[in-house]
């Protein structure tokens, strides 16, 4: 493979191959902050009700 | 946790203007490399997300030590954070790396010695992660982490020198005057100042993404209290 690489006469179309490169970098870094937020939603929900218990509670 | 302090404010602008630049300069600066084509543009944000899965197992083996020496909370969070956003990078590197050498090696993965051991490095922080959530005693949860970061680090060397100590087919970039290897390359001027910009940004995002997740952890920890408080 390496060989017919070389012996072409021009770059290799493996633009493909970019695109799905890409496409697992964003999408890798978008899940992550995706997931952060939505952990941070979920906390700061638990937060309030927990602060609405502890005024029950008084 | 408090409000968003300004700071994080900025350096998230910061982040995402250096990640606009850099993914401009890897699709439009960046020359296309004359044998490969452009499946070579993946290589400038695979090493840099590389890069950023050992610093943050770097930083997870230092918070471990600061962990041991001073039992502060803060730096078991400061290692879960790092080892936690190291794994995303270190899977990005592991995949696009499977992505880079389909047609360039005709495989999608081979057991050299590189991408073995980096494959091992991901799997025994995936272990750290999962060992974790089965403590439920705090304190022995952050010992214990502190522990694994430091004696999981030993994979992370291990890994960046593979390329250079055993027979190996993946390219050496960093530091490399023999470009011999199987699939290795030159780079140009502008490739060059890509890379090194690609690495400054995952840098920035590293920084970005750890203070982020360091509020996620103290919020964590402020819900944890506050139901403590509740149950007592």
């Amino acid at each position: 493979m390496l060989m017919s690489l070389i012996l072409q006469q021009g770059p290799a179309e493996t633009t493909n191959y970019m695109v799905f490169g890409y496409v697992i970098i964003f999408g890798s870094m978008l899940l992550y902050v995706i997931s952060l937020y939505l952990r941070q939603r979920s906390l700061k929900q638990d937060l309030t009700l927990i602060e609405d218990l502890q005024e029950g509670q008084v | 946790m408090g409000p968003k302090p300004r700071l994080l404010t900025v350096l998230d602008v910061v982040t995402i203007f250096m990640l606009a630049i850099a993914t401009w300069m890897v699709f439009f600066y960046a020359p296309m490399e004359a044998v490969m084509g452009n499946v070579q543009r993946v290589f400038y944000f695979h090493v840099a997300a590389g890069w950023v899965g050992m610093l943050g197992f770097l930083v997870a083996a230092g918070a471990g030590v600061a962990y041991l020496r001073s039992a502060r909370r803060k730096w078991d969070l400061v290692g879960l954070a790092a080892v936690e956003i190291g794994m995303v990078f270190a899977f990005v590197n592991v995949v696009t790396g499977a992505i880079w050498a389909r047609p360039i090696w005709n495989t999608w993965w081979t057991w050299d010695p590189r991408l073995t051991t980096a494959t091992i490095m991901l799997l025994i922080y995936a272990a750290y992660l999962m060992l974790r959530q089965g403590i439920d005693d705090p304190d022995r949860r952050a010992r214990f982490g502190a522990v694994y970061a430091i004696v999981g680090f030993l994979s992370v060397p291990l890994t960046f020198f593979s390329a250079r100590l055993f027979r190996t087919i993946h390219p050496v970039v960093i530091g490399s005057n023999q470009p011999g290897a199987e699939g290795a390359f030159d780079m140009t001027p502008l490739m060059l100042q890509t890379f090194l910009f690609s690495l400054l940004t995952f840098t920035i995002i590293f920084a970005d993404l750890m203070w982020r997740r360091l509020r996620l952890g103290r919020l964590a920890d402020e819900v944890e209290q506050k139901k403590l408080e509740l149950t007592v």
